[in-house]
């Protein structure tokens, strides 16, 4: 085996496995305040979010501790006034872009760093219709933070299927389907290995959303094709 | 014409030939779709897509992400009016209303659709205002919009060469590229002759003697770059010139693409022979159409006399280089942006480090250096390191490019070694300001530089000098505004630029750039709200901070300095 | 935002990879999401289309929630389905359940234990189907119970027993990341088992495994094969006997292994003799260089697997199919190591425990054989009842049951969770034995088209409603958790089985019990342990987090990933010589094309619960697969109706023209009653494993109108297929 790398995160010494990220190796220290948003265990980390930055010494820019691997000697610094300032305007700049109401995890950070959801007056907002096109699932990316999640577990992180990706560019990127098609007319397996991964409400269970829109259980279980279907069945078998 | 009609046999035949590339034959087979069908319909894109097997939304992805591309029909002609801070000083914006007003007229008479629209710079600074018209540029446009057929708005892009030496530009100022016989004759390819018989290992020792750093921006020492790459045991490696020249105010790249392509060349199979590389590529921003008939036929002269191909010049070295067309994206001057778009993907910015030595293009070594970089090769294998370190200054040998353009007298590319002074280059070389009017300030480095005022004119162009006196030398950018000018429309401009160019990857700057250009809009307008200045501030130095590549870290640069420099501009004048 | 009443932790009740499920529920019982937890040893947080929202069948308003009984009594012979609520009286437990008792013992006592037949449930409970079986053997001695295992991998299990002496896979779904070279055949892995479809995708494209494909079908996963060897239906002992054949020929033989773990290997070697590549070209449509890389590649790999389904075993030569892959592990020593191995992906979320719980003619649970003296006298023992009590005749199989009903022979079904009517293969035949029975109980949620012919229906909880284990795919016993209240009236499984035990038991007069009065599903399992060997160790404590892989030895056993390490549970690894049989019917002038039949992702099997979930909203219609060129040829159209004709019956559904099928070969969904594709298929078995021949039938394909269609008007167009 390789030998363990080095480092001090906060000034705690810690020794960790060639290849592991700061954030781990922080967690490692004991250190499990390191924001994250776009980060999840079992996707490719891509630094998208940036509010997991740290500060290395020596280095130029801050570091995003999701997907920097820790190296020889590394002094990491977890929280500085720099750091703070950048996660809290990347959380007012995203409140003001989003609608955070179902990201839970968000809303803490927002409070933990004292950012002012409302700091940006006058902001551009991301709004789209609901995406109701399916039995199973509905696509609300009003609350898209782009995590990029679904379109990686999508992908190579787990279903090899490929229904979705981008459209638009910076800002007005948005996750989307080839020319904007409805779900069932992708290569969509329906598998809601997106629907898992999605922080923020974004993509939801069908069912999940009809409660919150104030439909009763018996008016979502109703009126699926089955039902046309078996109805004719009896009424065929009656009088054969 | 309905889409299920669509003839998709000129296109299955181009993708026949394409095939073998395979995923990296998406970018050119997208332009043949475009240029087929003036759009890409969604069964040229599914056609595609099951040739290249790349799954049908990723396709869609990449169609999305490049301007160049449209998944929806366009109409037939769109003028581009180049939107950057000196086609604006020279009038672009009233170009640009007088040219809606005009088409909107004949649009209606004949039905001919037209359709204006603004462009992020054109790289034809010097020759303020500058349009675009399908594939043909024109510089000098009189900004009453007035002419009868699109060809003869302006004038023809030609280059204004200038300045104390004349090294990299030996063969330009002929409005025409160097054919392959006078290269030849002015005593090029020597240098590749002379490299073939050398050790590689010797050849990046002349480079690194020489201290040549990149010319891009970054001014990373480019011998360590190729002795990095040379070092790698994976196999293949490859050679790219980065000739995504795109930042605003630049267009030195340009004039070297479109007057002397074999000097680039040269410098590039040097450096494919001195790292082990056998394929390479040229990344030309797809904007510039001129340089690519200029490089397509330089690649063709440099095959047909064996300076390219098996068994270069009957030595044992192959090398296979391959034109590579950009489709509209900023972004992908970053290098590893650059790597996604030859590999067929939305030009995403990649995590460094791995640096592109260790894993660049497809993950394997690559050296990717930038045109003007290229183009100084040949200069130091000539002369010998020794010699060509007796230009410039110890620590900034050799000369450098920089693209005057604004209200300078004479806008246009200069040649100088480094260590003269900005007020040399400004007032003794270009005229000085135009009309006689006073400098009041001057963008170093584009839209990705930062604001520097007359008390700056002293300091000697050299990076050493230049870092210490806080300003970047970036691409040798230099946009001069006299005293009657207003700032805050060159920043609007360059806010602008940032969000309509970032890609959206890291949260900084797929935000930051649009809250910027929010706040910038509203100073534009003289309506800043309390608070602007702080959001300014933050937004500027989260972005700087936290951005996942160059882009995003120096698109609030501009900004920041402006308000270091003009506070007065900077007052919340709405409560 | 949702907050959740509750969340529960349970297991799949769809296919056999036994994903890990979180089922979060509203305050009235409501499962409106599910979700699994990304450090599930299965599948990390993965799950399908049905298992992540596949479960509100549960709630469907056409479930039965309440005893019923048929109003008008039904004769033998004249015998209907009853789908109408309106033809049952809801009646109270105790009424069906007396009744049920009483008929049943009427015809015990009058014809005694060869006409009483039961039908366990690959669906249910590792404890509901161990009950079942100990109720038919204890209180009717009679060994005619099975289930759907024997329409699946019967060919595979009975394959296994003869030459290992095992029947699960050897090896853990999970290692084919592992693997350097794994073979997928006669499987559609990523409709069938998704979640093991997406680690082999993973394996191929990120772990650099090579896959190799044998299958009549383009499936999903030839995108990832580097070889795609497209057979001719049932050529598969042409092939994997040519392979074996190159092995031996260009000795890439594991002797070492073959001398040390194998038995039989001069017989085997002599039969390998003519099954040159040109051979099994000839018979397979398989160019013989594709066989021959195939065998190199497999032979020597490090660490190569085989992955298969039903495409081997539901043939008349199924156990044959699967000896000549398990020849090829023996041959080769892919076996017995880790990320090796024989690896029969089963369907059902407990198709193994079933098996392994006993739900078997010619078992005992464990696999412990009825007509072994031995055995009997250890059940005998086990379960309270007089020495040489239990019945040592083989029992009759699934297609056996139905097919024996007459005087003298089957009398009584009692049917738990199956629908025969949709599984059995030549359905018009099974239609009129299942109508001259003399007494039907169902114990089911729905009235489906076998239920509907019951005298007597008993509803059922589904698995949300019950606690129990299912034995997944790669043998690992996994908690079942009660998440809401049992709907209605309905009652668990393993209860309706102990309430009518002890009323039989009553009623015949049995002077000891066999025991009925647990409390818990954990007491059954405990009880099963004892007696089965490989579930000693395996308790509710033990697995309340993470499932054990049996077997487990003991208490303190950790269980078993990987099979065969040491030795083989029969000993040595029997070799068997192999013949090549054609399939039992070929094509001809009449009918022309070969009829393969088998699953979409969307629907189950039967489709008593996908049809009755949205889940029938993403596939609602039978469609029939023809090649494009088979379909230009009879002048069809995509989606354009036509009618599917066999010998034995005839059904209309519309076409799905696409190169997924080969030339010359038709696939149809067996899961649509309107149109049946087991209307289609013939009865013919495999002489050992008693498996019908699914995947073969020659049928021919006509145009025919819209009209024809059940019900034309539903249609959903999906960019996958």
């Amino acid at each position: 085996m390789a030998d363990p790398v080095n480092l001090t995160v906060d000034g705690i010494s810690v020794s960790v496995e060639p290849g592991t990220t700061i954030l781990k190796a922080a967690l490692q220290a004991g250190i499990d305040t390191i924001p994250t948003l776009c980060y999840h265990d079992y996707c490719t980390p891509n630094g998208l979010c940036r509010v997991c930055v740290v500060e290395v010494e020596g280095s130029r820019t801050l570091i995003p501790s999701c997907c920097t691997k820790a190296t020889e000697g590394m002094k990491v610094t977890t929280r500085t006034p720099r750091i703070e300032r950048a996660r809290r305007t990347l959380l007012e700049m995203l409140a003001s872009t989003v609608d955070l109401s179902d990201a839970p995890d968000a809303q803490q950070m927002i409070t933990e760093y004292s950012a002012a959801p409302q700091r940006f007056p006058e902001a551009a907002q991301r709004r789209y219709p609901v995406l109701d096109d399916n039995p199973m699932y509905i696509r609300d990316y009003n609350k898209c933070i782009l995590c990029w999640r679904c379109v990686q577990v999508c992908a190579e992180d787990a279903q090899f299927t490929y229904a979705i990706n981008f459209s638009g560019r910076g800002f007005e990127t948005r996750i989307d389907t080839f020319y904007s098609l409805p779900i069932l007319s992708t290569t969509c397996v329906v598998c809601g290995q997106c629907v898992g991964v999605c922080p923020t409400g974004a993509l939801k269970a069908r069912r999940e959303w009809q409660l919150e829109q104030g439909q009763s259980m018996d008016e979502i279980i109703a009126a699926s094709t089955d039902d046309r279907t078996l109805r004719k069945r009896s009424a065929n078998r009656q009088q054969p | 014409m309905p889409e299920s009609d669509l003839d998709l046999s000129p296109l299955r035949s181009i993708l026949q030939d394409l095939l073998p590339k395979g995923r990296s034959a998406l970018l050119p087979s997208l332009h043949a779709a475009q240029d087929l069908y003036g759009y890409i319909p969604s069964p040229a894109a599914s056609e595609i897509a099951s040739a290249l097997h790349v799954p049908l939304s990723e396709v869609y992805g990449v169609i999305e992400f490049y301007s160049m591309f449209s998944s929806q029909p366009v109409s037939k002609t769109i003028i581009h009016v180049c939107n950057d801070p000196a086609c604006a000083m020279a009038g672009s914006d009233a170009l640009m209303k007088n040219l809606i007003r005009q088409y909107s007229d004949a649009n209606a008479k004949n039905g001919d659709e037209i359709v204006v629209e603004r462009a992020p710079c054109l790289g034809l600074c010097e020759m303020a205002p500058a349009i675009m018209i399908k594939d043909i540029q024109r510089g000098h446009v009189d900004a009453s919009g007035a002419g009868r057929l699109l060809e003869e708005f302006g004038e023809k892009p030609y280059s204004i060469i200038g300045g104390d030496a004349h090294e990299l530009t030996q063969n330009c100022g002929k409005h025409r590229p160097t054919t392959i016989g006078e290269y030849v004759a002015g005593g090029g390819y020597n240098a590749l002759r002379k490299v073939l018989s050398m050790d590689p290992a010797a050849v990046i020792a002349e480079v690194k003697a020489s201290g040549l750093v990149g010319r891009g921006g970054a001014a990373f020492p480019a011998g360590l770059k190729w002795e990095g790459a040379a070092k790698e045991a994976a196999r293949p490696k490859y050679v790219i010139c980065n000739a995504d020249e795109a930042e605003p105010g630049t267009f030195k790249d340009r004039v070297l693409l479109e007057e002397d392509p074999h000097r680039i060349l040269e410098g590039l199979i040097i450096a494919a022979y001195a790292t082990g590389a056998h394929q390479g590529y040229i990344f030309l921003r797809g904007e510039y159409t001129n340089a690519f008939v200029a490089m397509t036929y330089a690649l063709k002269e440099a095959y047909a006399s064996g300076l390219l191909g098996q068994n270069i010049l009957g030595s044992e070295f192959d090398l296979e280089l391959e034109l590579f067309r950009g489709a509209g994206a900023y972004v992908c001057g970053e290098e590893t942006a650059l790597f996604e778009a030859i590999e067929g993907k939305r030009g995403f910015p990649r995590m460094k480090p791995p640096f592109p030595t260790t894993k660049g293009l497809f993950g394997k070594p690559t050296v990717i250096n930038n045109v003007e970089t290229l183009s100084n090769i040949r200069s130091i294998i000539n002369m010998g390191a020794a010699e060509y370190r007796k230009t410039g200054t110890e620590k900034s040998p050799g000369t450098k490019l920089f693209c005057l353009s604004g209200d300078v007298a004479q806008p246009g590319l200069y040649e100088v070694p480094f260590g003269i002074s900005i007020r040399h280059l400004i007032y003794d070389l270009a005229g000085g300001v135009r009309g006689g009017r006073q400098l009041k300030a001057m963008l170093f480095g584009g839209a990705a530089g930062a604001f520097a005022d007359a008390a700056s004119l002293d300091v000697a162009l050299s990076f050493e000098e230049l870092r210490a006196h806080g300003l970047p030398l970036g691409s040798g950018v230099i946009t001069i505004f006299d005293e009657t000018r207003d700032l805050r429309d060159a920043l609007s401009r360059l806010a602008y630029f940032f969000a309509d160019q970032s890609c959206g990857k890291c949260y900084p700057c797929q935000l930051g750039t649009r809250r910027q250009m929010e706040i910038i809009e509203r100073m534009a307008a003289g309506k800043m709200l309390p608070g602007d200045r702080a959001r300014l501030e933050d937004v500027g130095w989260t972005m700087t901070d936290a951005s996942l590549c160059g882009l995003g870290q120096t698109a609030a640069s501009a900004v920041l300095s402006a308000i270091k420099l003009w506070p007065e501009y900077f007052v919340e004048n709405r409560s | 935002m949702l907050q959740p009443s509750k969340t529960v932790t349970t297991t799949c009740p769809y296919c056999g990879v036994g994903c890990k499920l979180e089922l979060h529920i509203d305050a009235n019982d409501f499962i409106y999401k599910v979700t699994s937890p990304f450090d599930a040893v299965v599948n990390h947080g993965n799950l399908c289309v049905k298992g992540r929202y596949g479960h509100d069948f549960i709630y469907h308003k056409d479930r039965i929630t309440t005893p019923l009984m048929r109003k008008v009594p039904q004769k033998p012979g004249a015998r209907t389905q009853a789908f109408d609520p309106a033809e049952w009286q809801p009646v109270s437990w105790d009424e069906a359940l007396d009744y049920t008792t009483d008929r049943m013992a009427e015809i015990y006592q009058r014809d005694g234990s060869p006409a009483m037949a039961f039908y366990g449930c690959a669906k249910a409970t590792n404890e509901d189907n161990y009950l079942l079986e100990k109720l038919l053997h204890t209180q009717f001695r009679s060994n005619n119970i099975d289930h759907c295992t024997r329409l699946c991998h019967a060919g595979s299990v009975v394959a296994l027993q003869m030459a290992v002496g095992s029947s699960a896979m050897s090896n853990t779904a999970a290692e084919v990341i592992e693997n350097d070279v794994f073979i997928v055949t006669g499987s559609n892995t990523a409709e069938n088992h998704p979640i093991i479809a997406i680690q082999m995708k993973a394996a191929v494209r990120k772990h650099g495994a090579t896959l190799i494909v044998v299958d009549p079908r383009r499936v999903e996963m030839v995108d990832y094969a580097t070889l795609w060897l497209a057979e001719k239906p049932g050529s598969d002992v042409a092939i994997f006997s040519a392979m074996a054949h190159v092995i031996l020929k260009e000795n890439l033989v594991n002797h070492e292994f073959v001398d040390a773990r194998t038995d039989n290997f001069a017989a085997f070697e002599a039969s390998m003799e003519k099954f040159t590549p040109e051979f099994a070209e000839q018979i397979s449509g398989v160019d013989r260089n594709l066989i021959i890389q195939a065998a190199r590649m497999y032979a020597t790999a490090p660490k190569a697997a085989i992955y298969w389904t039903l495409g081997l075993s539901e043939s008349t030569h199924g156990t044959d199919n699967v000896l000549s892959i398990i020849n090829l592990a023996l041959l080769t020593g892919q076996i017995g190591r880790r990320a090796t191995g024989l690896n029969p992906l089963r369907g059902q979320n407990n198709v193994q425990g079933a098996s392994d719980a006993g739900v078997m003619p010619w078992h005992y649970p464990g696999y412990q054989r009825v007509d072994d003296e031995k055995s009997a006298r250890k059940f005998e023992a086990a379960w309270n009842i007089e020495a040489g009590g239990l019945n040592r005749k083989l029992g009759l199989t699934t297609t056996e049951i139905l097919s024996n009903v007459r005087p003298g022979g089957v009398r009584a079904l009692y049917i738990m969770g199956e629908n025969p009517m949709m599984s059995e293969p030549n359905l018009n035949h099974t239609r009129t034995e299942i109508e001259a029975l003399e007494f039907i109980a169902a114990q089911d949620l729905f009235i489906n088209e076998s239920t509907a012919y019951a005298d007597v229906f008993l509803p059922a909880t589904s698995w949300a409603e019950k606690d129990g284990t299912f034995t997944n795919t790669d043998r690992r016993v996994q908690r079942v958790r009660q998440a809401i209240a049992p709907r209605g009236d309905a009652r668990p499984d393993w209860q309706i089985i102990c309430d009518l035990a002890k009323r039989i038991e009553r009623r015949l007069g049995r002077e000891q019990s066999s025991y009925w009065d647990y409390t818990h599903p954990s007491e059954i399992l405990s009880e099963m342990g004892r007696v089965v060997p490989e579930y000693a160790g395996v308790t509710y404590t033990r697995i309340e987090h993470e499932g054990l892989q049996t077997p487990v030895w003991d208490e303190t056993h950790p269980g078993t990933a990987d099979l065969f390490t040491e030795t083989f549970p029969s000993g040595k690894g029997k070799f068997h010589a192999l013949d090549y049989r054609p399939n039992a019917e070929s094509p001809d002038a009449d009918y022309p094309l070969v009829l393969n039949t088998g699953r979409v992702l969307e629907q189950w099997h039967g489709a008593s619960m996908t049809r009755h979930s949205h889940l029938n909203d993403l596939y609602p219609e039978a469609l029939v697969e023809i090649h494009p060129s088979d379909a230009a040829r009879l002048g069809i159209a995509d989606r354009q109706a036509v009618r599917v004709t066999s010998r034995r019956g005839s059904i209309v559904l519309r076409a799905k023209v696409t190169e997924k099928t080969t030339q010359g070969v038709v696939f149809i969904p067996f899961h649509f009653f309107e149109s049946a594709a087991n209307e289609l298929t013939l009865d013919k078995l495999d002489p050992q494993a008693k498996i019908p021949e699914y995947k073969a039938a020659a049928v021919r394909v006509s145009p025919a109108t819209d009209a024809e269609l059940f019900h034309p008007e539903i249609s959903q167009p999906r960019g996958r297929y």
